[in-house]
């Protein structure tokens, strides 16, 4: 579902290029969960942001569902809102959007608007009675099961999620975990998470280590 | 001190906004004020040594020195004058030792050959002197010299007049007085620039107070005093507003240079006002331009140093209130504004011009207020597909950001709106006035009345004539001019009367009266000089006036001034050639000269309206330029979910011309609403006619257009950068809080 092909990356910054990735290749199969740990700036996040399409590579290939990522920005998009779906640690929802809104967004975006599927989402993360409420008004737990929903409704071939529970309290985050796997596990989608946790890491089906941009 | 400074040194262009922001507001405002200011000065100088022209005027067909002495002999307390046109200037000839003081009579005059002027003529007898422009005094010997002996008038310095002469009594009304509502009119204008530009920098302060919010909790936890921090940032306002309002007062003052030449212009075709045209440096009003910028500042600015007061130590430090204001807040705005306009109608019963400002103060600040309010519900009620219902909600969303900016852009629509339908209803109506009034070929006009009667006498064997004679008086206590006509079919079709009693002109020769819309009276109202038979359309003259037939008005006044006599059939050079001192104009000189004093008249006005247009546009941009840092966490969720950086920043683009739309959709209906004020309030207050109220949708769409136009430019920057803005950009919001 996921393929990254000696992936290679590195910024510029005002003491010279650093690299952050350097040769880095993993692949995912279909309903495939796995954990990717490391040191902070190890390079997890600059990882997950080039398998969605958020970023570009500088060299290497990556191709989700079958399909290489595009090269273009309007490319990269397309892949983002069809095949991805993607949870951020600061939940990231959009402020101006209603809770049943920011579900929809994405798959509507893709063409893929479910209405039977969203109920069930909404039901199934305990969201139906807040579907007109705003972001602001919802706890932390609450936000991030929305983002959790919207990243499901399109029905993506792949997650990818980002310390998805590191801004909760222990057990709110177990449980938003557990219903992340439920649901990935219920959708068939691949899972590619970020996560400090080795306890959150055994959960998942894979584990793999970065280390100065490179696998261990 | 220096923690404070270096937002300003980290964020540049909001610096220079702020500065921008307050020192156009205070160019504009001191601009106007710089015109006002030389304008009295002028009417004071007038005043203060033309007092002749304040007395009573005794005039005959001739007055000889003979005359004059045979009066003085015979205890008459007269004073001769010797007037005339001499190298452009109006020479005014006068006798210092019977002239009384406050008719110029001074003994500078009594140096041999000497003439008094404002202005530098190779001529070795002039001197300077602080006279009006336009002006020249002299000792009547030397005026006899140039226009000979003859006297032009004698001033009734004191008691009756003496027979065989005609009085004309001085208006009453002096220049300053008659030129007020049209001062008063700029310094409505300036104060609403002023209003505009100080969104500017309430939007530019209150934005670097949120910035620095958590800046000042750290200072506050460090132990520094909320009454410390407050003064510090009052200093520091007061370093912008003295630069800003310096930078103001100079721009101000090329503003005024610019617009004099107009407003001097304006004022001598409609008032006859003599007003230099170029501008002297005021000490006065450069120190008064810097203290309405420094008080201009406190009050923008204002709310945020209370809320510094008033904020804990332990405050948050996240941006908050100033992007989301919650809709409570701008509910209670938008009931503020509602009681603004209920007393804008209430204000509307109270007469007087400052009742009439006043009206259209509440009712442009009422719409201000409301404005947020009214956004919100209509774009509430915008939506369909997924993009559309996000571009909704998130424009209302920026509402409380941009509402300022939105408030300045609707107060300089409604004003341009206002003002062009009142100019244009103005055009409309006085071209097709001028056309009726008209109606003749060629109008001779003559200086005195003796001319006057030599010409009509000459006239009467060899044209269709048709006089127009002219005195002043008073009547029911108000001075009026009185002008004797004759009753001419040309003048039964084309006289422009607004209403009229049956029968109109024959009663009129029966021994009723016309009278100018200014006189405020309707057909069938009494006065001292006759019942009301019409009121017809005077547009431009300041003076109330009133018609009676020819044959009344000759035996009321026995030497009238011959204002026009109306020529239907004779060459104007036969006229030129008999009488080379009578001025001879067609009809279609009178009216471009008409044409041309409207135009200069509102060319002001329409530059006025351009600025502030141009300073709601620096304010949007203003506001977008500073809200586009804080946008890149609402985007980039959207970005993540599959919209490409290109379509945001168009769709950001978009909003900005919607939201530039939206405001002008809801700026016309109030700035019809101001234009009915300016028509039926204000200019019956402010010169006693009422126009009838026209509507210019061509006007109203190039206003539209314009307004995208201003929007577009003032997007550009802030979309261009969006558009550019790189990945890792957006990416940081996904890795930390912003």
């Amino acid at each position: 579902m996921l393929t990254l092909t000696d992936i290679r990356k590195s910024y510029d910054t005002s003491e010279g290029s650093v690299t952050v990735l350097d040769g880095v290749s993993l692949s995912l199969a279909g309903k495939e969960t796995m954990a990717l740990t490391g040191e902070s700036g190890s390079g997890k996040s600059t990882l997950l942001h080039l398998a969605a399409g958020l970023d570009a590579p500088d060299a290497g290939q990556v191709t989700v569902a079958g399909q290489p990522m595009g090269r273009t920005d309007a490319e990269r998009a397309r892949m983002r809102r069809e095949t991805v779906g993607l949870v951020f640690q600061q939940f990231n929802l959009i402020p101006s959007l209603d809770v049943g809104a920011n579900l929809a967004f994405q798959a509507r975006l893709a063409g893929r608007f479910d209405a039977a599927w969203q109920t069930e989402l909404a039901e199934a993360l305990g969201l139906s009675d807040l579907l007109h409420r705003y972001p602001e008004q919802l706890s932390g737990g609450q936000q991030q099961r929305v983002a959790i929903g919207r990243a499901l409704a399109a029905r993506p071939a792949l997650i990818l999620a980002d310390e998805p529970t590191g801004n909760l309290d222990e057990a709110t985050g177990d449980q938003v975990m557990a219903l992340m796997l439920r649901l990935v596990a219920e959708t068939g989608a691949a899972l590619l998470m970020v996560t400090h946790s080795p306890r959150l890491a055994g959960m998942l089906d894979r584990h793999a280590h970065l280390r100065a941009g490179r696998l261990a | 001190m220096n923690a404070l400074l270096s937002h300003w040194r980290r964020h540049p262009v909001q610096a220079l906004m702020l500065v921008l922001g307050l020192a156009l507001a205070t160019a504009l405002w001191t601009g106007v004020q710089a015109i006002n200011a030389e304008a009295r000065a002028s009417y004071d100088r007038a005043a203060s040594t033309l007092a002749q022209d304040r007395l009573p005027r005794l005039v005959a067909p001739r007055i000889t020195l003979a005359d004059y002495v045979a009066l003085r002999r015979a205890g008459w307390q007269v004073s001769p004058v010797i007037e005339g046109d001499w190298n452009g200037l109006r020479l005014v000839g006068i006798e210092p030792l019977t002239m009384p003081s406050e008719g110029g009579g001074s003994p500078d005059f009594l140096t041999d050959g000497v003439i008094l002027s404002s202005e530098a003529l190779d001529d070795p007898r002039v001197r300077a002197a602080d006279l009006p422009p336009g002006l020249a005094l002299t000792d009547i010997g030397v005026a006899a010299g140039i226009f000979g002996q003859d006297i032009s008038y004698l001033v009734l310095v004191s008691g009756a007049a003496p027979p065989g002469y005609s009085v004309i009594r001085p208006t009453g009304a002096d220049l300053s007085q008659l030129t007020e509502s049209f001062h008063l009119n700029l310094t409505a204008f300036g104060w609403l620039a002023f209003g505009v530009g100080l969104f500017i920098v309430h939007s530019a302060v209150g934005l670097a107070f949120e910035q620095r919010r958590a800046m000042f909790r750290t200072l506050r936890a460090l132990g520094v005093s909320a009454r410390r921090l407050a003064s510090m940032l009052l200093a520091e306002l007061l370093i912008f507003a003295l630069v800003a309002g310096a930078a103001g007062v100079g721009l101000g003052w090329l503003i005024a240079a610019a617009l004099l030449p107009d407003v001097a212009a304006t004022l001598r075709g409609l008032y006859g006002a003599d007003v230099g045209g170029t501008l002297n440096l005021r000490a006065e009003w450069w120190l008064v331009g810097l203290a309405i910028a420094v008080l201009g500042t406190l009050v923008a600015a204002g709310q945020s140093i209370w809320r510094l007061w008033r904020m804990p130590p332990l405050a948050p430090a996240q941006p908050r209130a100033w992007a989301r204001e919650s809709a409570r807040a701008m509910r209670m705005q938008a009931l503020a504004g509602m009681g603004l306009w209920l007393a804008s109608a209430a204000l509307l019963l109270v007469p007087g011009l400052w009742a009439g400002f006043a009206v259209l103060g509440a009712l442009l600040l009422g719409g201000a207020l409301i404005l947020p309010f009214a956004l919100a519900v209509v774009t509430r009620r915008l939506g369909g597909g997924v993009v559309a219902s996000w571009f909704w909600a998130d424009t209302r969303q920026q509402l409380p950001g941009l509402s300022l900016a939105l408030m300045a852009l609707l107060l300089a629509l409604a004003a341009n709106i206002g003002v062009g339908t009142m100019v244009g209803s103005f055009r409309t109506t006085f071209t097709a006035w001028l056309d009726q009034r008209l109606a003749a070929d060629l109008y001779v006009e003559a200086a005195d009345a003796e001319t006057a009667a030599r010409l009509l006498d000459w006239l009467g064997d060899r044209a269709t004539v048709l006089p127009m004679i002219q005195t002043e008086d008073t009547l029911d206590g108000r001075p009026v001019e009185v002008v004797g006509m004759v009753d001419a079919p040309l003048f039964r079709r084309a006289w422009p009367l607004l209403q009229a009693a049956t029968g109109a002109w024959d009663r009129l020769a029966a021994g009723d009266v016309f009278v100018n819309e200014q006189m405020g009276l309707s057909p069938g109202d009494e006065t001292e000089m006759g019942t009301v038979a019409g009121v017809y359309a005077d547009y431009g003259n300041p003076m109330p006036q009133v018609i009676l037939s020819m044959d009344r008005h000759r035996a009321a006044y026995p030497l009238p001034l011959l204002r026009y006599a109306l020529i239907t059939d004779l060459p104007a050079a036969d006229i030129r050639e008999a009488f080379p001192t009578v001025a001879v104009q067609n009809q279609a000189a009178i009216r471009e000269a008409s044409v041309q004093v409207f135009e200069r008249t509102f060319a002001v006005t329409g530059a006025l309206n351009v600025l502030t247009l141009g300073v709601a546009a620096l304010a949007i941009f203003a506001s977008l330029l500073t809200l586009s840092s804080l946008r890149l966490p609402q985007l980039a969720p959207v970005w993540a979910a599959g919209m490409t950086r290109g379509r945001l920043a168009g769709l950001e683009f978009l909003r900005t011309l919607a939201l530039a739309a939206l405001v002008w959709a809801l700026a016309l209906p109030m700035g019809l609403a101001l234009a009915w004020v300016l028509l039926a309030v204000v200019n019956v207050e402010a010169f006693g006619w009422r126009l009838p109220m026209r509507l210019f949708p061509g006007e109203w769409l190039r206003l539209g257009g314009l307004s995208l136009l201003a929007a577009a430019l003032a997007a550009a920057l802030p979309v261009r950068r969006l558009a550019r803005v790189r990945p890792a950009e957006l990416l940081k919001v996904f890795a930390h809080e912003r």
